[in-house]
């Protein structure tokens, strides 16, 4: 009661607002409750089940898995589950204490190539799963992580060259890197899509999701090398003369000595561009992917079920917000113990 | 007798476990000039930034011009109105010229108008024998200017009572002198004033009381002449032959 | 010397292989194209444009509807984002547990996914004319856009009206260093008096099934504004409680000794010196939303990339020169907005801060 009194009524103006405050919630929350959960249809398979007036999760539910799998084959989804619970144990051994750094980093490299091979189906006698049947969730997934694993050797490389004392090499990678961060991703994409296919020999195609992946990873790459040069400018100029004095050359230097420290310093940076560059993967649903939004989008011209896009925007930010807001938390979480933080 | 201006009773002060304050008991009245001295962590900056209501005792009552200062928002605002304080990292606004440093109080919180506050401004700069500086960010001077500037600033509020928080132990020593003279005007011309400060010589000079600190209560409190030559407690004699010695 | 003539070499292949791909395809190449016929309309221009304009006219539409979307969104981002980030620091529980949950929802939802919602499910889905939203009168709000009053100039009035806008600036700027706030109001004033003396303002008003007068912003336009505005506020709201967090304690507490009160400390005291540490991640954000107004390509409102890299681009099939001309002019932007954020932060921000 004396804590409502200091923080929520001391004074008139306080009280004001607080009332002010309170009404509104009521009036937008109220509704939208009702909409969202009580007066809800959730059981049914068609349209015409929902009826209350209330928002209709059938839709969602029945839809479900196209928005996870996209066109996936049905009968080879479990690929994409295998591939899923790889990445997660790839990613979970980072943040386990007793494993090593060095354990999870091989891991995840093996992972990664294990989970494409998987996807598409080459090499290990299961039918192929051509990428234009790519969708959805996993597919959104797909962009992020193979963008990042492509962009992130790029993005080292870019911060080392950002630095040398070569002018040649600073001033390209400099150029590089402000190049693709002055202008907007769509025209990243749009570059990738339409003028990739101009540059290679006449009859060689590359494959939509290798453009995409090409766009995004050289975006990718050009903030990922500005968070890493952010690692690289803490770390004090006495471990390089104590590797130099060592008799460590350039890259061994780098490889052993400067590059663990710097990346651990950035560990909430690199998360948080991740962060963006999960939200971003959204943008290849303009050159014609069907990503987890773009699918839902799709779905909402769908004939049998029109006049439900609040449904499916909800639905896709929920899905969005607790996967974003979860890799915060964990950002910040990793912020607060990188004190004693050990690799 | 008169009512003293500033009036602690059993305050208490706990930052988590640490007891800061232990049941302090001090009388302040009008003219008077205090030192509070003490060992570092006894207390002594805790209990003048008490006094303005900068920190909020957990059990006691401290009474200013007879307000007291547990009575809100309101209470604490006419209090800090009649007392001025100078800080040992002089907190200056960087961002504010000197004259705006000094006119900003007086117009905002005082209702001054602009050309009242800046005569006033300059009356004080001269009175910290800095008229000159007026123009310049806090930050172009030395750090022997900048606390002469804050103490022109907390003056030109007119301020009844002025609390000194270590004025003087963020400074090179020999811009010390410069202001410890300006203090020591300050408390010819009969302002009251209550000052935590390691300068001895300071103390001696200008106090009509010492005040002596130890983990957060009043082990001593005697006139200089009685604090100097005939300490009672034997904390004192330690605290006076560990910064007395050389 | 051998990854030089690699880089050569690499160079050489790609530009034989365009060439090829080009004369394959039947692909002009050069800048003329921008002078040809346009042969499509465009929904919102801010100058003259039909069928019959050059495509390079087109560019000029585009890019000027891409300024346009990011002035207002920087305008309103900025105001909200500071009153959020502000609000989370109030003495009030509930004002600053609201602003914490605007900021951690609007900022990790994709920006599209927001404008697609904006766009889709709240404008598209409003009542039409005859049933609009009716704000004081005024405004009006229904499935074909936001109507709101237009002030017309008489022939020449410009530029009384520019003078006045001129001579207030002026006068401003003089107030503001000698802190004479009723001599400002008494221009402002004067400034209002010039402006009903020149102009007239233009009232929307439903007439049959659709309103005349005043002015109309797209549903594109206002589903952009809204979501771009809303979604960088909230990471302006972020950088401003950064900024305020920054500000030495002994800052505050000088000015509560001061008995400053509470809405001048903020103003005269821990914003100053906050803006210190906002400006250049401002910046950043402002870099943002421009690229991010890009997003209008997504629901068709014709800015830069959804005219030029998109229908000219389908057009002519020119890739090269249209996506070379696009990116360089957001390049241009980003230099430009990065400029000048950088003296206002020599300038202002960090005023009296470098000795």
């Amino acid at each position: 009661m004396s804590w409502a009194r200091q923080n929520l009524f001391s004074g008139w103006g306080n009280t004001l607002t607080t009332v002010l405050i309170g009404f509104v919630l009521v009036w937008a929350l109220v509704p939208f409750l009702d909409w969202a959960v009580f007066s809800a249809d959730w059981v049914g398979s068609k349209r015409v089940d929902c009826n209350t007036g209330g928002a209709c999760w059938v839709y969602v539910i029945q839809r479900f898995d196209q928005f996870m799998y996209g066109f996936y084959p049905e009968a080879e989804r479990w690929r994409v589950d295998v591939g899923a619970v790889l990445l997660m144990i790839a990613l979970m051994l980072f943040f386990l204490p007793r494993v090593t750094g060095r354990l999870a980093l091989v891991f995840l490299l093996l992972a990664l190539p294990v989970g494409w091979i998987l996807l598409t189906g080459q090499g290990l006698g299961l039918p192929a799963v051509e990428t234009r049947l790519w969708g959805g969730m996993m597919l959104t997934v797909v962009l992020t992580v193979a963008g990042l694993a492509l962009a992130f050797p790029v993005a080292i490389l870019l911060a080392l060259g950002r630095r040398s004392s070569l002018p040649v090499v600073r001033i390209s990678c400099t150029a590089f890197i402000e190049l693709w961060r002055g202008v907007p991703l769509i025209t990243v994409l749009f570059m990738a899509s339409v003028m990739l296919p101009l540059f290679l020999p006449d009859g060689a195609s590359v494959d939509k999701l290798l453009r995409a992946l090409i766009g995004v990873s050289l975006f990718a790459g050009a903030y990922l090398a500005e968070v890493i040069r952010g690692g690289l400018q803490a770390i004090p100029r006495g471990q390089y003369e104590a590797a130099a004095a060592l008799g460590l050359g350039y890259w061994k230097t780098m490889i052993y000595v400067i590059l663990p420290q710097a990346l651990r310093h950035v560990i909430p940076g690199l998360i948080n561009t991740v962060i963006a560059l999960f939200k971003d993967t959204t943008l290849v649903l303009i050159i014609g992917m069907f990503d987890f939004l773009g699918i839902i989008q799709a779905s909402l011209n769908d004939q049998e079920w029109l006049g439900l896009a609040a449904e499916g925007y909800v639905f896709a930010a929920l899905v969005y917000w607790s996967i974003c807001f979860g890799l915060s938390r964990l950002s910040i979480n990793v912020e607060q113990r990188s004190g004693v933080y050990r690799g | 007798m008169a009512e003293p201006v500033i009036k602690v009773e059993q305050v208490h002060k706990w930052f988590g476990s640490h007891q800061a304050l232990a049941g302090i008991d001090l009388s302040v009245m009008a003219g008077e000039r205090i030192v509070v001295c003490g060992p570092s962590g006894s207390g002594k900056s805790t209990l003048v930034r008490c006094m303005n209501g900068l920190e909020t005792m957990n059990a006691g009552k401290i009474t200013v011009n007879q307000i007291d200062l547990a009575g809100g928002s309101a209470a604490v605002e006419q209090v800090r109105k009649s007392v001025g304080m100078v800080f040992q990292q002089f907190n200056l606004f960087p961002h504010l010229t000197v004259e705006e440093n000094l006119c900003l109080a007086p117009t905002r919180s005082l209702g001054l108008s602009q050309a009242n506050a800046q005569e006033r401004a300059r009356k004080y700069l001269e009175r910290v024998h800095i008229p000159e500086q007026a123009g310049k960010f806090p930050l172009q001077l030395s750090g022997g200017q900048q606390q002469r500037v804050a103490i022109a600033r907390a003056l030109c509020m007119e301020p009844q009572i002025m609390l000194f928080d270590e004025p003087t132990s963020a400074l090179d020593p020999e811009m010390i002198k410069e202001v410890l003279d300006v203090i020591a005007e300050l408390a010819a011309d009969g302002m009251t004033m209550v000052c935590v400060t390691h300068e001895m010589g300071l103390a001696r000079a200008m106090a009509d009381r010492i005040v002596f600190l130890d983990e957060g209560q009043i082990v001593e409190e005697a006139p200089p002449s009685e604090f100097f030559k005939a300490p009672k407690s034997d904390r004192t004699k330690q605290f006076l032959s560990r910064i007395l010695q050389h | 010397m051998v990854a030089v003539a690699v880089v050569i070499a690499g160079a050489v292949w790609l530009f034989g292989n365009t060439l090829d791909n080009l004369a394959n395809r039947g692909i002009a190449s050069g800048f003329s194209f921008l002078k040809s016929t346009a042969g499509f309309g465009i929904s919102t221009s801010l100058i003259d444009f039909s069928e019959a304009s050059s495509i390079g006219r087109a560019f000029w539409v585009g890019l000027l509807n891409t300024l346009l979307v990011s002035a207002i969104s920087v305008v309103l981002a900025t105001i909200l984002g500071f009153a959020i980030g502000i609000a989370r620091f109030s003495k009030n529980w509930l004002l600053g547990r609201v602003a914490t949950v605007y900021v951690e929802t609007l900022r990790n939802i994709p920006l599209l996914l927001q404008i697609f919602f904006w766009y889709f499910a709240v404008l598209r889905a409003l009542p039409g004319p005859r049933q609009s939203y009716d704000l004081a009168g005024w405004f009006f709000l229904n499935n074909r856009g936001f109507y709101i009053p237009k002030l017309e100039i008489i022939d020449g009035g410009g530029w009384v009206l520019l003078g006045a806008v001129v001579m207030a600036f002026l006068a401003f700027w003089q107030c503001r260093h000698k802190g004479i706030s009723r001599s400002c109001a008494g221009l402002a004033v004067l400034l209002f008096i010039s402006l009903l003396a020149v102009g007239s303002v233009s009232v929307p008003a439903l007439t049959g099934f659709n309103f005349t007068g005043g002015t109309v912003l797209s549903p594109e336009l206002v589903a952009l504004v809204i979501a771009l505005s809303s979604y960088t506020a909230a990471f302006i709201a972020e950088i401003v409680r950064a900024g305020v967090q920054s500000v030495p304690r002994g800052q505050i507490e000088a000015a509560d000794a001061l008995s400053l009160p509470d809405k001048d400390r903020m103003r005269f005291v821990v914003i100053p010196q906050a803006l210190r540490v906002i400006v250049p991640l401002l910046t950043n954000q402002y870099l943002n939303l421009t690229k991010n107004s890009s997003l209008a390509a997504a629901i068709a409102f014709p800015d830069l990339v959804s005219v030029f890299a998109g229908t000219v681009l389908n057009i002519t099939g020119q890739a090269i020169e249209i996506i070379g001309i696009t990116m360089a002019v957001y390049l241009t932007i980003s230099l430009t907005i990065a400029f000048s954020m950088n003296i206002f932060n020599r300038t202002t921000a960090m005023r009296g801060l470098s000795s």
